[in-house]
């Protein structure tokens, strides 16, 4: 990518240096919340479920983690991942491995914390059924997930709006490196300091529409199963 | 089949079972009758085991397994059928269960449904279905046919006969005197928390011992 060329003159052309930034974005974005989900989806709904001393302050501090900086986030990985770090033997640091690391600190405690919220508003609703039915611990938290299924895809999206828009921990773990860790976002980012205003607005209008797509795919999949599911 | 003895439920100062002593034997169905707040919910709550005692006690034979149908049951977000499923026990032979399940109910054709898009009536037999599934030696319904109209109430009651035809004992509560008078082998008469009278329906009906049983009958209000 030249600094004069027009984004859309890129998407048009099929410009391969556009589609790997893209690809990279989707693929990191998406991997940090499909990482976030398995930890987070559980998380929440256990803490939503049970009751234990400073159960208060978990969920307070959780939902203050929602808005943790990004760079923050990017340099407490930053530290963990370089090389004189705990894990700085993994060799993580600047790859797009480290960036998912990243966004998933940053996604996980919005995904348990709706979670959570979700879960404990429907555990009012099916307590007693569920007593009654003589369901156990686990199956209580598999059920009210599988139930809360459509209003947890809220949360998830909520996620990776937060992951697909984020700079500021890639920036800092990923290094920006062309062809192998830069992304939308921090192209954008580059482009701007680069004074390129038209690619970076171009850039910024693929990214939101990319986001869009997701949302509508997201938002079309949960009404069909609702409409399946009741 | 399941004792109470001295039972006693508060919540704070408020006494809502007020040291309940009776006993549901094996036969046709009991049915607990009285004014709003006269503990009759709390009653079938506390022998299904969802609410502590604060005093007395509950005895029920170990192995007499037991459901309930709450007056607004949930249904869970999936299908009439998988919510039957739901309460099968393992290993099974599930479609075959369903289907008997869904044909005792009346709603043989409808296990694909998604259960919450079912009418009032539906989803009441579909919860008592998804109870049933559970094979129960005592089954407790709590107004089962409260706010459903005429013909849904008919087929509820139908249900009842048939699932008491088999054996299961049927507690149940009810506003409906005439629904009492259809359904009950014996009646239980509460008010305030405490049981006024209990005897056979054809006594209680005929010849109430008490003054709260032949007021609440002649339409008074209990306060």
């Amino acid at each position: 990518m030249t600094g004069d060329t027009s984004a859309l003159q890129l998407v048009l052309t099929g410009d391969p240096g556009l589609y790997a930034i893209v690809w990279l974005s989707l693929l990191v974005s998406l991997s940090a919340v499909a990482c976030a989900a398995v930890i987070g989806v559980p998380l929440g709904a256990l803490i939503a479920l049970t009751r234990f001393p400073g159960r208060e302050a978990i969920i307070v501090v959780l939902n203050a983690l929602m808005g943790l900086p990004p760079v923050v986030a990017g340099l407490a990985i930053y530290l963990l991942l370089s090389r004189s770090g705990p894990l700085g033997s993994w060799g993580l640091l600047f790859t797009p491995a480290a960036m998912i690391i990243a966004q998933t600190v940053l996604v996980t405690p919005i995904i348990a914390a709706l979670t959570r919220q979700t879960v404990e508003d429907l555990w009012l609703e099916y307590r007693d059924e569920l007593a009654a039915l003589d369901v156990g611990p686990i199956g209580r938290i598999a059920t009210l997930i599988w139930d809360a299924r459509f209003s947890l895809v809220t949360a998830l999206l909520a996620g990776f709006g937060r992951a697909a828009a984020e700079v500021g921990a890639i920036m800092v773990v990923g290094g920006n490196i062309n062809n192998f860790t830069r992304t939308m976002t921090t192209s954008i980012a580059l482009e701007t300091s680069k004074g390129d205003l038209p690619l970076a607005i171009g850039l910024g209008i693929i990214l939101i529409m990319i986001i869009v797509m997701i949302n509508a795919l997201a938002w079309t999949a949960r009404r069909a199963g609702e409409r399946y599911a009741g | 089949m399941i004792i109470f003895t001295d039972a006693t439920v508060a919540a704070g100062k408020v006494t809502i079972l007020d040291q309940v002593s009776v006993a549901f034997a094996a036969g046709p169905p009991t049915v607990l009758i009285g004014p709003n707040g006269a503990g009759k919910t709390t009653m079938l709550r506390a022998a299904m085991g969802l609410v502590k005692l604060n005093s007395g006690a509950i005895s029920c034979l170990s192995s007499a397994r037991r459901a309930i149908v709450f007056q607004r049951p949930v249904m869970l977000r999936r299908s009439a059928a998988a919510n039957i499923d739901y309460a099968l026990a393992r290993g099974e032979a599930r479609t075959q269960r369903i289907e008997e399940l869904l044909n005792l109910v009346g709603l043989a054709g409808f296990g694909d449904r998604p259960a919450r898009r079912l009418s009032g009536g539906e989803q009441q037999r579909l919860a008592l279905a998804r109870a049933l599934a559970r094979d129960p030696a005592i089954l407790f319904l709590d107004e089962p046919s409260a706010s459903l109209d005429p013909a849904s109430t008919k087929a509820i009651e139908d249900i009842i006969r048939a699932v008491s035809a088999r054996g299961v004992k049927v507690v149940l509560s009810t506003h409906d005197l005439g629904q009492a008078k259809r359904l009950a082998g014996d009646v239980v008469l509460l008010h305030r928390g405490r049981v006024i009278e209990h005897a056979p329906a054809s006594e209680f009906f005929a010849e109430p011992k008490t003054d709260q049983a032949l007021r609440f009958m002649a339409g008074e209000l209990l306060v």
